[in-house]
């Protein structure tokens, strides 16, 4: 069995917060943005992390390549454990696992040309290179990227949102990377754009044999993507399983309410008639419910999950619930009743 | 009879950069009851669209053409007649639910606002009425909550606080402008559940506003499909989903990876839309279309019925639309061009 690229153990977050009317002296509350978070990446792969806003996806991203402090284990292929590293030691790593951000405009340096932007992590990382290598291979990625090289010298500002993220993919592919973690990379992109961004991500990934980490809300764009996909709550890993797998057969109650909220763009399929509704929002992440996190919203909770935190069971299907399986007619029922009183 | 006849509606604004037409010779109706769903990219000119109905261009703004309400003409009515029809007779709401409630003012302030203002009604009976209509968006809890203030709700509330207050006067029309696409999707079903509940008990019509085809897919009834500040295609949904007349309504459809499908790659809309200060002289989409042919770069074309209800704006025959497959894009950035069809 080859050796993962990325082995990730026990990954945890928190944060030192004031909370709202606490006093100065008044000691931080903790909050644990990520809590527990176990998984491994091959080469070649893409996982897709999925989740609703505020459930940690975007920090679980920042810790792995240390924008955030973070405890655990993440443990990159060399064996080397990449949680909790000098910025010094951490730069030999950051060379092969680069990130690509949501907003394309906002991630770019609207002061530099293009050239200078995807040249800066090159020049970053392989000091004496020359600068006429530099240029050629500037100009070498953005063709590969699908820009013209004759850019090389405009501004962001003179590009739309789509070439953007061209410009983002390009600045991350430039040194080589092993790993790319994608932040909701289309999120902000029109449809039209959002499936061109989608597939040149996708041929990269082939040509490069890149590994990557897709961040995403949208479901649809996830399944498309990725091989594995990871489902997050509060912080905590719900469910993981190869995709066509959760996809078809999700186990944990939150990833089966999750998918039966996606709309469907085929206007025969009766979105009310498969619904599961979730009642109420998200439970204050300060304030976590005791037990599974999840419980609050479960159609299925029983005083068990009140008591006792569920433990991720499986092997390559993982889940971390009770009573995991797929949820019942009467369940469902008793969801709706909940949602509408 | 129809509750909101447009005709001939163009929307134009003087800018540094020349006359912008955002929104062109656009010919609508809704019935009452009926959803409409105006579906397009950004920039396609479907927000100055509703912008225009409701008077609410910006100072460089103008529109001609004829927009009747209940037989009343109300585009360029004086502002003492709209004011009278705004949110009495036709409400809007929102994409973000922060930016558009008052962040200095209580709920229950906002709310009553529009009652004291409206009906003449006393603040007291101002509160109570909002009140219940809070209750009627399920927001747990109505009594306690009306004099929290906007940013103590979280993104799901908010949208129905919004939602509340467009319906307290019990409008004729809706016009819903990307009410979901802040909003996770369980949040999203939540909310649409909620306005298809609202329009049947209230009777009204709604013009929902959005890129997302699956949420038009399982809302509406009617569709009429926007690109670069013109109608391309209109009909009922199901047809027009089943079999997509015009170039573009196709190539959106076969851009958006699905949830229901494992599907192979996505079908790529190759190039950007288009520059509204200069718009290309012929069909706007011609530039992007796989079946663009000479006449198309040199004239528009008008958008005629071809079957029950249905009507589409392209030159090339409807049967070779409907027969095409979709070419394989081979470099994005290229501009596929040619008479294929």
């Amino acid at each position: 069995m080859t050796r993962p690229l990325l082995n990730v153990r026990d990954l945890r977050v928190t944060f030192h917060l004031r909370g709202e009317g606490d006093w100065p002296w008044t000691p931080p509350r903790n909050l644990h943005a990520v809590s527990g978070v176990d998984f491994s990446l091959n080469p070649g792969e893409t996982l897709g992390i999925v989740g609703e806003s505020g459930c940690g996806k975007s920090t679980l991203a920042r810790a792995l390549i240390g924008l955030v402090p973070a405890e655990g284990q993440a443990e990159w292929i060399d064996g080397k454990n990449l949680i909790g590293l000098s910025p010094g030691k951490m730069m030999k790593y950051r060379n092969d696992i680069q990130m690509i951000f949501q907003d394309p405009l906002a991630s770019l340096n609207p002061r530099m040309t293009v050239g200078q932007i995807i040249a800066e992590p090159l020049i970053t990382h392989n000091p004496r290179l020359k600068r006429p290598e530099v240029k050629e291979r500037v100009k070498a990625i953005m063709e590969k990227v699908g820009l013209l090289s004759n850019q090389i010298n405009r501004y962001p500002h003179e590009f739309s949102g789509g070439q953007c993220q061209r410009i983002g993919i390009a600045r991350a592919l430039i040194v080589e990377p092993k790993l790319i973690i994608c932040d909701e990379p289309v999120s902000a992109l029109d449809v039209s754009i959002q499936a061109q961004v989608i597939n040149l991500l996708i041929r990269l990934q082939k040509e490069f044999g890149l590994a990557l980490i897709f961040i995403a809300h949208d479901l649809s764009v996830v399944k498309y993507i990725s091989d594995r996909v990871l489902v997050l709550y509060l912080g905590k890993v719900m469910e993981t399983a190869a995709t066509a797998e959760l996809y078809s057969a999700p186990l944990h109650p939150y990833t089966q309410a999750l998918l039966s909220a996606v709309p469907i763009p085929d206007p025969s399929h009766d979105m009310a008639a498969s619904i599961v509704p979730l009642a109420g929002d998200l439970p204050s992440p300060f304030a976590p419910p005791s037990g599974c996190v999840f419980r609050t919203r479960c159609p299925r909770a029983t005083g068990k999950c009140a008591t006792e935190t569920p433990v991720p069971f499986g092997d390559s299907h993982r889940t971390a619930c009770h009573f995991p399986g797929p949820l019942t007619e009467e369940e469902i029922a008793v969801a709706r009743r909940v949602e509408t009183a | 009879m129809a509750l909101l006849d447009i005709t001939d509606l163009n929307v134009s604004f003087q800018t540094n950069d020349g006359t912008v037409h955002a929104v062109n010779d656009v010919n609508l109706s809704v019935k009452p009851g009926e959803t409409l769903g105006m579906v397009g990219e950004s920039g396609s000119g479907k927000s100055q669209f509703s912008f225009a109905i409701m008077g609410l261009l910006a100072r460089n703004g103008r529109a001609t053409g004829s927009v009747r309400f209940d037989g009343q003409e109300i585009l360029n009515a004086p502002l003492k007649t709209l004011n009278r029809i705004r949110a009495e007779k036709i409400a809007m709401i929102f994409q973000d639910p922060m930016t558009s409630l008052n962040p200095y003012m209580r709920v229950s302030d906002q709310m009553a606002e529009v009652l004291t203002l409206h009906k003449g009604m006393s603040k007291r009976d101002a509160v109570t009425e909002s009140i219940r209509m809070l209750d009627a968006v399920h927001i747990p809890d109505a009594r306690g909550r009306v004099r929290l203030y906007p940013h103590e709700f979280s993104g799901g509330m908010r949208q129905r606080v919004m939602i509340a207050m467009a319906l307290l006067c019990r409008p004729q029309l809706l016009i819903a402008d990307e009410p979901t696409t802040a909003l996770d999707v369980t949040v999203q079903a939540q909310i649409m559940t909620l306005l298809a509940e609202l329009q049947r008990d209230l009777g009204m019509a709604m013009i929902l506003i959005t890129h997302d085809l699956g949420v038009v897919a399982s809302s509406c009834k009617q569709v009429a499909v926007m690109y670069g500040g013109r109608i391309r295609e209109t009909g009922p949904v199901g047809p027009l989903f089943a079999s997509p007349a015009h170039p573009y309504t196709q190539g959106l459809l076969h851009a958006i990876p699905r949830i229901d499908h494992d599907g192979d790659e996505l079908a790529v809309i190759p190039g950007a839309p288009p520059n509204m200060t200069c718009p290309p002289a012929g069909c706007a989409f011609e530039p992007r279309c796989p079946y663009a042919r000479e006449e198309c770069a040199n004239s528009r074309p008008v958008l005629e019925p071809f079957a029950e209800a249905r009507s589409r704006a392209c030159f090339v025959p409807l049967d070779d639309v409907l027969q095409y497959r979709l070419p394989r894009t081979p470099a994005p950035q290229h501009v596929t061009q040619g008479g294929q069809a």
